[in-house]
């Protein structure tokens, strides 16, 4: 099974962890002033790279704290994990 | 459930253990209180450390669970809340979270690593080591306190599914 390196607890199997998706998506800042196309856009529209992709991940089955990854969807090799 | 020897281990539940809750920065003035009136300091990841009233287990940068024999809860939790004053931080009894699981026995770490992905050779694991990790798909807390000697915690409905896999686990052994 792949290992996943955990900023906390170091390499680990790839079950105990759970994806979250992009990371750095931003809070709108004023989320009364979105329409319903911008707010669905925020909630449900992501970056979809070939390569390299900043994502959060979360040690579910260990310390379970959320850190971001980045992952090339390519190779589905993990290139860097921070918290 | 009571104590049985299986297949190259000693298997003993030790229920109703009490067990603390911790949250608190490390480095802040509460962990620091804390550290005061345990006497020890706050554990490094993935470790425990054994203070005068209570084993204290890492469980996450910020997050600690302190274990203690049964009944100990209201002064543990007394004695912290004191010492922790107005900072930051939260004490909160989770006794009934979790049972614990006392295994021994020359056998034991060949049949964990039937179901579990932490390496528990003692050069990679030595005493003081304390996990959150999967056990045959089960969450638990493996406590590792001597090569022979490794205490599990998990969620009380887990608890049956997790002895009948270890005599399983154990009968091939
Ligand atoms: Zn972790």
């Amino acid at each position: 099974m792949q290992l996943l390196t955990c900023p906390w607890c170091g390499d680990r199997e790839e079950a105990e962890f759970r994806y979250g998706g992009q990371a750095g998506v931003p809070y709108p800042a004023d989320p009364r002033a979105l329409s319903d196309a911008e707010w669905g856009r925020y909630l449900f529209v992501r970056d979809n790279p070939a390569g390299p992709f900043a994502e959060r991940w979360v040690h579910s089955a260990g310390c379970r704290r959320w850190f971001t990854a980045v992952r090339d969807t390519v190779t589905h090799e993990f290139l860097r994990e921070a918290p | 459930m009571t104590a049985d020897a299986l297949n190259g281990f000693h298997l003993e539940e030790l229920p109703f253990l009490t067990q603390l809750s911790l949250r608190a920065g490390p480095g802040g003035p509460a962990a620091a209180a804390v550290e005061t009136a345990l006497g020890d300091p706050l554990p490094a990841p993935c470790t425990l450390t054994r203070a005068r009233d209570a084993d204290v287990l890492w469980l996450g940068p910020d997050e600690f669970l302190l274990l203690a024999p049964p009944g100990r809860q209201p002064y543990l939790a007394h004695e912290l809340r004191k010492a922790i004053g107005p900072e930051f931080a939260s004490v909160t009894d989770v006794s009934a979270q979790r049972t614990t699981l006392d295994l021994s026995g020359p056998g034991v770490t060949g049949v964990l690593a039937r179901g579990c992905a932490i390496d528990l050779d003692p050069r990679v694991s030595p005493p003081g080591t304390c996990v959150q990790t999967l056990l045959a798909r089960a969450g638990v807390i493996l406590v590792v306190d001597d090569p022979g000697r490794i205490r599990l915690l998990v969620r009380p409905s887990c608890a049956p599914y997790l002895t009948d896999w270890l005599a399983d686990a154990s009968a091939g052994a």
